[in-house]
């Protein structure tokens, strides 16, 4: 066998993963399986080995298991020198370096990164620095929102109604704590999955006790003498009495500790290839750095080759998976990142997955089942195709969907199905808001092509 | 300590696992599942059991957890059966 680089490379080669998280582990664990027995250096600002986020704002929040007992399983050893606790602070792309926080730098011949998306704080920090003040991203943010709902508060308020906010108003219900629920758009979930669905998920709000006021805006938190907050302040004037405020707001990328590196980083990401090479900030991709997981944005052919930034679990395993193929691999034998996008959430005794892009639908038609038992399938349709699909407790159909978006099939459906009611028989508009008015809902976002571009390019409905 | 992640995209509520140990999973609802993250070293076979039976294979535990805990063993486990991601 001849001794190629790649050869080299697998034998003795020096590989940094900088995240130490779901994707940074899986992309290590992938590393070894494909044969990589050279040094192994795994970079991460928290001080833990890697943890599951998802149960922090569920079982965590319930007293099913607590917020410090959720490391992820290992598929296997990964022979890793750990640097935990310290964060990357720069790279020096030319000399292969990575730069610490602490002054050291590790040297690399490939590099992963996987540094993800934190919280986005409240914008006033004083406000934000108020006793009662809490995000949910980490695990001391999650033992810390534990104990104080633990504590029994009068009155959580719980501001922006994503994916994270609603799964925390549920939490807080189910324990029989009273929460209101403040977001600015119409409804909770309407920027990813649309009106239409938002609609259902303000019922499931409000039949549970959830105080849920939308097209509001919380303008201010206001403390009390001892630095505790007592009380939010709303745009239409009225306020509100509160004892604990989860600020849920969306994340933030990490990619600050790169710039001026020269890679082609920014607010929305680190932009990379199908292959996960990140791309510089010239355009040009790079041989050695690989992206993988929150923080990357790759192109995908099944969405108009549009930038792809996806904040799911599924993707940072399966990112991380074909980075560290393609890390040890000669160029013919790279594979694309193709996959797609697939998350759940779980909240008021619901089960709510989805496929594909919705928010690039036009239309939605509920083509199984009823918004009002709660049971459904809703499948998104954006020029005459099928794009994306939605389930309330209905997650078996979820596979037929997904292979009707490979095949980019025709929406509306061409044939009938079981269980279709007459609220199924014709498409509606999906109803997302104007992408120019920023929702909180996490998760997918198509971008432009320039690691600053802020703008939305999804389309809304109706254009 | 047993650490275990369900894949949640690939789990359907079959509720298999909150069959076979009660004591780790549960569901929440009609089709979402709840489990304890870090289960008992006690609770250690009936999750190997789940493991094995999850129709749509969507439990991954510790191997490394796993093979230090020879099979037969007192208080041991049947070896893993699969892995949540293959894909």
């Amino acid at each position: 066998m001849p001794d190629t680089a790649t050869d080299r490379l697998k034998a003795d080669g020096r590989i940094v993963v900088v995240g130490a998280s779901l994707a940074g582990l899986r992309g290590a664990e992938t590393l070894r399986e494909k044969g990589f027995k050279g040094s192994l250096t795994m970079i991460g600002d928290e001080p833990h080995e890697p943890y599951d986020r998802p149960p922090l704002s569920k079982q965590a929040l319930l007293g099913m298991g607590s917020a410090e007992r959720t490391a992820l399983p290992r598929r296997r050893d990964i022979d890793a020198e750990w640097r935990l606790g310290v964060a990357a602070s720069g790279l020096d792309m030319a000399a292969r370096r990575v730069r610490l926080a602490d002054g050291d730098e590790v040297p690399y011949d490939r590099l992963l990164i996987a540094t993800g998306v934190r919280a986005r704080p409240w914008p006033n920090q004083a406000e934000g620095e108020l006793d009662g003040v809490f995000v949910l991203r980490t695990r001391e943010d999650g033992a810390a929102l534990a104990r104080r709902l633990n504590a029994g508060p009068r009155r959580v308020l719980v501001i922006g109604a994503g994916f994270t906010g609603s799964e925390i108003a549920s939490a807080c219900r189910e324990r029989g704590v009273e929460v209101t629920v403040a977001e600015r758009a119409d409804a909770p979930l309407v920027g990813a999955l649309g009106g239409v669905i938002g609609a259902v998920a303000a019922e499931l709000h409000r039949e549970n006790g959830v105080d849920l006021r939308t097209g509001v805006m919380v303008t201010a938190l206001e403390g009390d003498a001892t630095g505790r907050v007592r009380a939010a302040h709303f745009s239409d004037s009225t306020s509100l009495e509160c004892d604990v405020v989860v600020v849920s707001l969306g994340a933030q990328r990490n990619t600050e500790w790169l710039s001026g590196s020269g890679l082609g980083a920014g607010p929305r990401g680190i932009a990379c290839d199908a292959g996960c090479r990140a791309f510089d900030i010239r355009g040009i991709v790079t041989d050695d750095i690989f992206v993988a997981g929150d923080v990357a944005r790759s192109p995908h052919p099944l969405f108009g080759y549009q930038f792809l930034s996806l904040e799911h679990w599924g993707n940072a395993v399966s990112q991380a998976e074909t980075a560290a193929h393609n890390m040890l691999s000669e160029s013919t034998e790279r594979r694309p990142h193709i996959w797609v996008p697939a998350f759940w959430s779980s909240q008021f005794g619901v089960s709510i997955k989805s496929v594909g892009v919705p928010s690039m639908g036009t239309e939605i038609m509920i083509t199984q089942g009823s918004r009002a038992e709660r049971r459904f399938t809703g499948v998104y349709g954006y020029q005459g195709r099928v794009i994306g699909a939605v389930t309330f407790d209905n997650s078996r159909w979820l596979q037929f969907y997904q292979q009707q978006i490979e095949a980019t099939a025709p929406f509306p459906p061409p044939f009938p199905t079981v269980d279709r009611r007459p609220e199924g028989q014709k498409p509606l508009p999906a109803d997302f808001p104007d992408p120019s008015l920023p929702t909180h809902g996490p998760t997918v976002t198509l971008s432009g092509y320039s690691p600053a571009d802020r703008r939305m390019t999804f389309h809304p409905a109706g254009h | 300590m047993l650490r275990l992640v369900v894949d949640l995209n690939r789990c359907q509520g079959y509720a298999q696992c909150a069959f076979l140990a009660p004591e780790v999973f549960a569901m929440h609802g009609d089709e979402g599942l709840l489990y304890d993250p870090q289960a008992q070293d006690a609770h250690r076979a009936r999750v190997a059991q789940a493991v094995a039976a999850c129709p749509v294979q969507a439990i991954l535990v510790d191997e490394l957890d796993m093979a230090a805990t020879a099979p037969g063993a007192p208080g041991g486990a049947a070896p893993a059966a699969g892995e949540a991601s293959d894909a």
